[in-house]
């Protein structure tokens, strides 16, 4: 029996059944071992990289919580000088605050210098690593530590950020959207991207245990639902024009059945204008992405 | 002054995470068939091919207890109901 590459090893410190560390393996997998990888601070960090252990199977650097896409466009310039940009492929990677929020400013410049990197965003639609805080990426109405449902205010307020169309916008090759509930799905997106010269952005919906509220073994049922309701489109688009979507089933599940399994939608179920709100964000997607 | 600050890759085999669990995920031999969605399902991951064939000529897939943290993905996944989830016992 041959020793296989493994991108992800076991002893991570992730939850039980963690959606991101699912999502994560593979792409990383995917990846195979001729890359180098960049993280943000987040749970992909704080779990898998305590020191002296690592779980990663390739060189993984972490810096700070903003820079991942500028450590990688340095790594990337390294490798253009020593001429090795074909052999050796870079990814940066973040969580949905490093990305949606605090490292945005720094993934914009990644992405307006067109260096020839993929990045990729575990969207787990909040702060989890910190406890649950309201993020550009959480959805209105989600009850969160900072934006709790009450007699005011039912969950947040904000949309949340079309990064997609963002990273669209500024030019990337290649962005894609895909989920845990099919893994096949990441690994042919990864391995696409990387086929591309230019800037690359993949995101990646990852159910997260505590911050969700739902039991630990429904993550890929959920990353299934997702997508299934269309509250979070898959689809594909090269060089800004939608190549892509996977279609949602006919009849299409109402949101609720999506909703029905988190702790924090709870509050959504026992208001209908607010569960017409969410529902009318997935009817949305199904006309804009033609699910 | 020299820190050695980068740390040899896996090594978080080191540290063992099966204590957390408190159901334990079983695989009925006779009635897995070697399809391998447990294994892509598992966050960890400590599911691989323990290439032991059972009585339908299938690879039966094998659980590592060291590192699996029962959080049963595995068992609400798999499309035989060849997986079991079982109290923890001392």
């Amino acid at each position: 029996m041959t020793k296989q590459y493994q991108a992800l090893s076991p002893g991570h410190t992730a939850c039980a059944g963690c959606g991101e560390l699912l999502a994560m393996r593979h792409a990383l997998q995917a990846a195979g071992p001729d890359v180098i990888v960049t993280g943000a601070t987040g749970c992909s960090e704080v779990t898998t990289s305590g020191y002296p252990d690592s779980s990663f199977g390739m060189p993984w650097i972490h810096s700070l919580f903003e820079n991942s896409s500028s450590v990688a466009s340095g790594i990337a310039a390294a490798l253009r000088y020593q001429k090795k940009q074909d052999k050796i492929k870079v990814i940066a990677t973040g969580g949905d605050g490093a990305t949606f929020d605090i490292g945005f400013g720094a993934l914009s410049a990644m992405w307006s210098r067109g260096d020839d990197i993929l990045y990729i965003c575990y969207d787990n639609e909040a702060y989890m690593n910190t406890g649950v805080q309201a993020s550009g990426a959480t959805l209105p109405g989600t009850s969160t530590t900072t934006s709790p449902s009450g007699a005011v205010e039912q969950g947040n307020m904000m949309p949340k950020k079309d990064m997609p169309a963002i990273a669209m916008a500024h030019g990337c090759v290649y962005v894609a959207t895909a989920s845990p509930g099919y893994p096949i799905d990441i690994q042919n997106k990864v391995k696409k991207a990387l086929t591309m010269k230019g800037p690359k952005y993949i995101q990646l919906l990852s159910p997260c245990v505590p911050g969700w509220g739902f039991s630990t073994d429904q993550a890929v049922k959920l990353g299934k639902l997702a997508h299934q309701t269309g509250l979070y489109p898959i689809f594909e688009a090269v060089n800004g024009q939608i190549t892509s979507a996977m279609k949602v089933p006919k009849p299409t599940p109402s949101v609720s059945a999506y909703l029905e399994l988190q702790k924090r939608f709870k509050h959504v179920l026992k208001n209908p204008q607010l569960l017409a709100t969410i529902q009318a964000i997935a009817d949305a997607n199904i006309v804009k992405y033609g699910l | 002054m020299k820190n050695k600050i980068s740390v040899a890759a896996g090594t978080s085999k080191n540290n063992k995470t099966g204590a957390w669990r408190s159901y334990r995920p079983e695989i009925d031999f006779e009635k897995c068939t070697g399809c391998g969605i447990c294994e892509s399902v598992c966050p960890e991951p400590c599911i691989s091919n323990s290439h032991k064939i059972n009585k339908m000529g299938k690879e039966v897939r094998q659980i590592d207890y060291d590192y699996c943290k029962g959080c049963g993905l595995c068992a609400a996944e798999c499309p035989f109901k060849a997986i079991s989830m079982k109290i923890e016992k001392k």
